[in-house]
């Protein structure tokens, strides 16, 4: 069918301005034949379509128990005592629908448009980026909102510097920053990380004065001089303890509460061995180093010094920002010292702004995107070794 | 006892089709092929300059054409016969020198004088057309005829995908390889260094400084054996070799004949009967592959292996420096659907996603296609894992896609040879084509700075 639909869509044809995407369908159903014309005459089964899948794949767990706790943190806000599996899911599954419609609506309509005027097929980059958006947000993010943040940074963070492949910031990530300073109001505080409305009749409402703070939201700002501890509280009113933060059956952003989904999704990344484990090693390891120094140094002026190292990778954006936003190739480091190098500081900075800025309770994404301006730095400094180390041989010989 | 050298990056692939290693050079029958032919493309770095025409008789080791810029250099017949054509293409550019050998069969170039100074040897090389047999580093050409070598690097062995042991082409010449290393010895600084297969059979070769290499292709490549012993740095010349142009070496100083021919192996899955054949450079396919093939759709014809290999069709000619033919389906007729999600342990894959990765034992029937859209380099680290260098090749690839001369130089250029890129392409997720890139390279380098 693919072939006989070719002729419409070449130059002349009726269809012609929709090539790109004409193409982008016809390499994703059926694997190119395009053959080598030089070099090596066998290529290797991988292409960059398996690499993203995988990656997408790997999300799946975040995103189906994402689903369930936003119903299940909806369901606790509306003060429910039972919690039915398949409500809860489904309410989860409508709440975040639209936001992945319309991250992939926009991102691929921005994608087809430059595709077309560049004459290159679609590419799949955005497969993975349209997939993180939802799940790096607040479930309450407004609709609208998702939509011009993900135009902006399609836009201005990939597109601009060349698509798929050229970009120096994560693209998902560059959204959530964008809401983030954007509509500060709207995307910060304790009303947007539980849903509070029903759904198609599904759900309840949940009492007016609602506040559904995160546990980062509240350690950061816990009055630690009334006596009160750090010790966040969930919405059933009992505190959350290291167990509960790993499983993530807590408020935050959609997809990210999970330590225990984000590690099921860093097997399968590892075990495929689509991401690097050194950045996620060595993320972990400046993390737990940066908490352990808070830690040793807590003062009641950030509360946030109290919590343990171990505690502070299982809460909020962390675990999700080490394993799926840290390890993105194309703007990590790309040499394997400088990642060891990247990762380190990903983990330690995270720890550092989420710990000593209050302002701000979560520091993953800024230090991921601070880590990315940086990581050219990085590599420069790797490859100049290298270099010197050349020269330095030339000049052994010569004297 | 060798010296040995373990490379862990690199290739090894099972691919169907490989040749059955005959016990000995006796058991090899002789191909009798109706036309050879040679490739002025194939010798980079010469400008051809034409000694013969169309209907000329051509003796063995007579010239068919020389350098334009030093006229010793030659390249000469390989075999007694007439010059059936010589094939011109655009701009009357010569394609290749075609010959109708003689009936009777293959003989030696007839025995000269032995050599005895350097001067004299180096003259009986470029006359005899030895010496456009050899490369140089930088830039992977035919050795300049003023470069005075630091070191020779000679390969013994082959670990490209269905690869002829070289250790036939070899066999009894241990004498040849001896006087070989000895005269080379008069035109270098240094050592002649020889590379070959950790328990190969190749005897120890007095005068060479032997290394006993283990690893994936391209650890074979006298290039990575320069790269991991010592490596090149501006300014200095290295001469790269196989084996086989040693013992041809050998063959000038001592004065006898060069020996043109040499053990083929035909290979792929789409060969009927994988074999070995003796046949001298620039044989037909056609006389080499002598049950034919399978015929199970488009096929292309490889003169060499599957990494650095030259595709010439059916009616091609083996090409400059191969002792290999191999056939592999084309698979531009194929139709697969959904290739990128696919599961099946059919598909040959470095990546842990597929099942084939698994298979170690499995031997892999690919074909030439790309399993992918051409992509901006995405994954990283991914090229320096087949590349056994101290190089950054991921830079390097940049800056000669960006044309920084200095930046090259600085990451190290004047080390490799296109070859090295060959198993990073394989494996590249973005399908870039990496060995074309580096060519380029090369050349542009060559012609800013020379």
């Amino acid at each position: 069918m693919m072939d006989r639909l070719r002729p419409s869509f070449e130059e002349g044809g009726k269809l012609h301005a929709f090539k790109s995407v004409y193409d982008g369908m016809d390499t994703f159903l059926f694997t190119p034949s395009e053959t080598s014309k030089s070099g090596v005459h066998i290529h290797d089964s991988i292409d960059s379509k398996r690499v993203m899948i995988i990656v997408v794949l790997a999300l799946l767990p975040c995103m189906l128990f994402g689903m369930y706790n936003t119903g299940y943190q909806h369901w606790l806000a509306c003060g429910a005592k039972e919690f039915p599996f398949w409500e809860l899911m489904a309410y989860g599954f409508l709440a975040v629908l639209p936001r992945i419609v319309v991250a992939y609506v926009v991102g691929l309509g921005i994608e087809f448009c430059v595709a077309q005027l560049r004459g290159e097929e679609i590419q799949e980059g955005f497969l993975v980026t349209g997939f993180l958006i939802p799940l790096i947000c607040p479930v309450e993010t407004p609709l609208w909102m998702i939509a011009v943040a993900t135009a902006f940074s399609v836009i201005f963070v990939k597109e601009v510097f060349g698509g798929t492949g050229y970009n120096v910031f994560n693209v998902a990530l560059v959204t959530r920053a964008f809401l983030f300073f954007a509509y500060p109001s709207q995307m910060s505080g304790d009303n947007v990380f539980v849903a509070t409305k029903p759904i198609l009749g599904l759900g309840g409402t949940a009492p007016d004065g609602f506040t559904g703070a995160t546990p980062l939201g509240q350690i950061a700002t816990a009055d630690l001089a009334s006596g009160a501890g750090v010790t966040p509280i969930g919405l059933d009113g009992v505190a959350i303890d290291s167990w509960q933060s790993f499983l993530g059956l807590i408020p935050g952003s959609f997809g990210e509460t999970s330590t225990l989904c984000i590690l099921i999704g860093a097997v399968i990344l590892l075990a495929t061995g689509m991401a690097s484990w050194k950045i996620m090693v060595s993320a972990v390891a400046g993390g737990l180093a940066m908490g352990a120094i808070a830690h040793a140094c807590a003062t009641p002026l950030y509360p946030m010094s109290f919590v343990s190292p171990l505690d502070q990778l299982m809460l909020g954006g962390f675990a999700f920002a080490v394993v799926f936003m840290a390890t993105d190739p194309v703007t990590a480091a790309r040499t394997e010292t400088g990642k060891w190098i990247y990762g380190f500081l990903v983990g330690a900075i995270a720890i550092l702004i989420r710990t000593y800025n209050n302002g701000y309770p979560e520091g993953a994404m800024l230090a991921v995107l601070l880590m990315n301006a940086l990581a050219p730095l990085i590599d420069y400094c790797v490859v100049e070794a290298n270099v010197a180390r050349r020269r330095r041989r030339a000049r052994v010989l010569t004297d | 006892m060798g010296k040995p050298l373990r490379i862990k990056r690199g290739l090894n692939l099972n691919l169907s089709g490989a040749a059955a290693r005959p016990a000995g050079i006796a058991a090899i029958p002789m191909a009798e092929p109706e036309t050879i032919a040679l490739v002025p493309d194939d010798f980079t770095g010469m400008t051809p300059k034409m000694d013969v025409r169309e209907g000329d008789r051509v003796e063995c080791g007579t010239a068919l054409w020389h350098d334009k810029e030093c006229a010793e250099i030659k390249v000469t017949s390989p075999v007694a016969g007439t010059v059936k054509s010589v094939v011109r293409g655009e701009r009357r550019k010569v394609l290749a020198v075609e010959i109708t050998p003689d009936k009777g069969g293959i003989a030696k170039c007839a025995p000269g004088n032995a050599v005895g100074d350097a001067e004299g040897f180096k003259a009986a090389l470029m006359a005899q057309g030895v010496w456009v047999q050899m490369r140089q580093l930088p830039f992977d050409t035919v050795p300049a005829p003023t470069g005075v070598p630091r070191d020779v690097f000679v390969t013994a062995w082959d670990a490209a995908p269905l690869a002829p042991d070289m250790a036939l082409a070899v066999e009894g010449k241990t004498g040849m390889l001896e006087k070989g290393v000895a005269a080379l010895k008069k035109l270098t600084t240094g050592e002649v260094y020889v590379g070959r297969a950790a328990g190969s059979g190749i005897a120890d070769i007095a005068g060479a400084v032997m290394v006993d290499v283990e690893g994936g292709f391209p650890a074979s490549l006298p290039s990575v054996l320069a790269a991991n012993l010592k490596p090149v740095n501006k300014g200095e010349t290295v001469w790269l070799m196989d084996a086989i142009t040693l013992a041809r070496i050998g063959q000038v100083a001592s004065g006898e004949g060069v020996d043109w021919t040499a053990p083929v192996a035909v290979t792929g899955s789409e060969v009927t009967n994988p074999h070995y054949v003796i046949a001298p450079a620039g044989a037909s396919i056609k006389s080499l592959i002598a049950d034919g093939l399978k015929k199970q759709g488009h096929e292309r014809v490889i003169s060499g292996n599957v990494f650095t290999g030259v595709n010439v069709g059916a009616d091609g000619y083996l090409r400059y420096p191969y002792t290999q033919v191999t056939v592999i389906p084309e698979g531009d007729d194929v139709d697969e659907f959904m290739g990128w999600a696919s599961m099946s342990p059919g598909k040959m894959s470095e990546s842990r996603s597929f099942p084939g990765h698994f298979l170690k034992n499995k031997l892999f029937r690919p074909d030439a296609r790309l399993n992918g859209g051409r992509r901006a380099m995405i994954l990283s680290g991914q090229y320096a894992r087949y590349i056994p260098m101290d190089i950054m090749p991921e830079h390097l690839v940049k800056a000669i896609l960006a044309r920084d001369i200095d930046r090259m130089e600085a990451l190290g250029i004047y080390e490799v040879t296109p070859g090295d890129f060959a198993a990073a392409e394989y494996a590249d997720a973005s399908k870039l084509e990496l060995q074309r890139i580096v060519r380029e390279g090369l050349d542009y380098l060559r012609k800013e700075t020379i």
